[in-house]
């Protein structure tokens, strides 16, 4: 019985972050894609474009970074597994 | 560092205290930043040395960064933010020195440099709005708004320890998994990619640090007549 929940912990940490990887890295493509847009047409404000963009970027990537830490939660320190 | 990234290894026991790793590797850190700082300016003079033209231009940059993300004079948080971020710089790159581990790999460091930056947000509230300003300012678009600014407070501070953490133990992660798949050169790749991610979250950390002391320190632009809200996306920032 303790296997099975080994196993499925080790399944629910890839598909966590397999999965969790796909939304954010569609967002970064956006954000970033709109930030190279906005700089070709306005050069002079690339400072403040590019420094918005890397906070922003944190903040999409913070969702990937939670699945990160719910798969090492399930394979770390994993509540069910004695 | 193949074990878990969320329990240390003890090293030695002073008293009750378990010393792990981290923390021997933060002190070491901090010796070193504190040393050097005193050696840099030990000598400074009217006319500028090289190294002393160097450090004035970090300063600069430093200044430029605060003023533009939080539009207000960079004096009174120069200190910290700048500890802030080269701390972090340093403890990210320490991975390269072999057989150390950042200390930022682990949860307990990411939690108190968080914490520091939660307290910081609330002393430079307090100071400049004073108790009643700060705590009005909460119920900032209306009422309704005050438990939702309640947690937003615990959320961004939360995720900024977690971003820390995960962005440093996944790049740990990785190098560990190159180096015992394939020996000698295949993880440096891995290790200069490393690199860039340590100095980016440096940057990120601190930038958000600033957005949210900026936040916390905000005036309305009536106060300062004549200057418009430019950017007002620096402002609330919500995670």
């Amino acid at each position: 019985m303790n296997d099975l929940v080994a196993v499925v912990s080790i399944m629910a940490a890839s598909i966590a972050v397999s999965f969790g990887a796909i939304g954010p890295a569609l967002g970064q493509g956006r954000a970033v894609a709109s930030a190279l847009d906005a700089i070709a047409r306005q050069p002079e404000s690339a400072g403040t474009i590019s420094r918005t963009l890397f906070v922003g970027l944190a903040m999409i990537e913070t969702m990937a970074i939670y699945c990160l830490v719910i798969a090492i939660l399930l394979l770390f320190a994993n509540p069910f597994v004695k | 560092m193949i074990g878990s990234p969320l329990e240390g290894e003890t090293l030695w026991q002073i008293g009750p205290v378990p010393i792990s790793s981290a923390v021997v590797v933060t002190w070491v850190i901090m010796l070193v930043l504190v040393l050097g700082a005193r050696l840099a300016t030990a000598r400074l003079a009217l006319r500028p040395s090289r190294r002393q033209a160097a450090l004035e231009l970090l300063v600069d940059t430093l200044d430029t960064q605060i003023r533009e993300t939080m539009q207000a004079d960079p004096a009174p948080y120069r200190a910290l933010i700048g500890t802030l971020f080269v701390y972090v710089l340093v403890a990210n790159w320490s991975s390269l020195v072999p057989g150390v581990e950042p200390p930022t790999a682990r949860l307990e460091t990411d939690a108190a440099l968080a914490g520091i930056v939660f307290a910081a947000t609330i002393v430079y509230g307090l100071r400049v709005h004073g108790v009643r300003g700060y705590l009005a300012s909460f119920a900032e678009p209306g009422l309704l708004m005050v438990p939702l600014n309640l947690v937003e407070q615990i959320t961004r501070i939360f995720s900024l320890m977690v971003r820390l953490f995960g962005n440093v133990v996944a790049g740990v992660f990785v190098v560990g998994i190159a180096l015992s798949l394939a020996g000698l050169f295949v993880p440096i790749p891995f290790m200069a990619l490393e690199l860039l991610i340590g100095a980016i979250q440096a940057y990120i950390f601190s930038v958000l640090a600033m957005v949210f002391i900026g936040a916390a320190v905000y005036q309305e632009p009536a106060a300062a007549a004549g200057h418009e809200p430019s950017s007002p996306t620096n402002r609330r920032e919500h995670p």
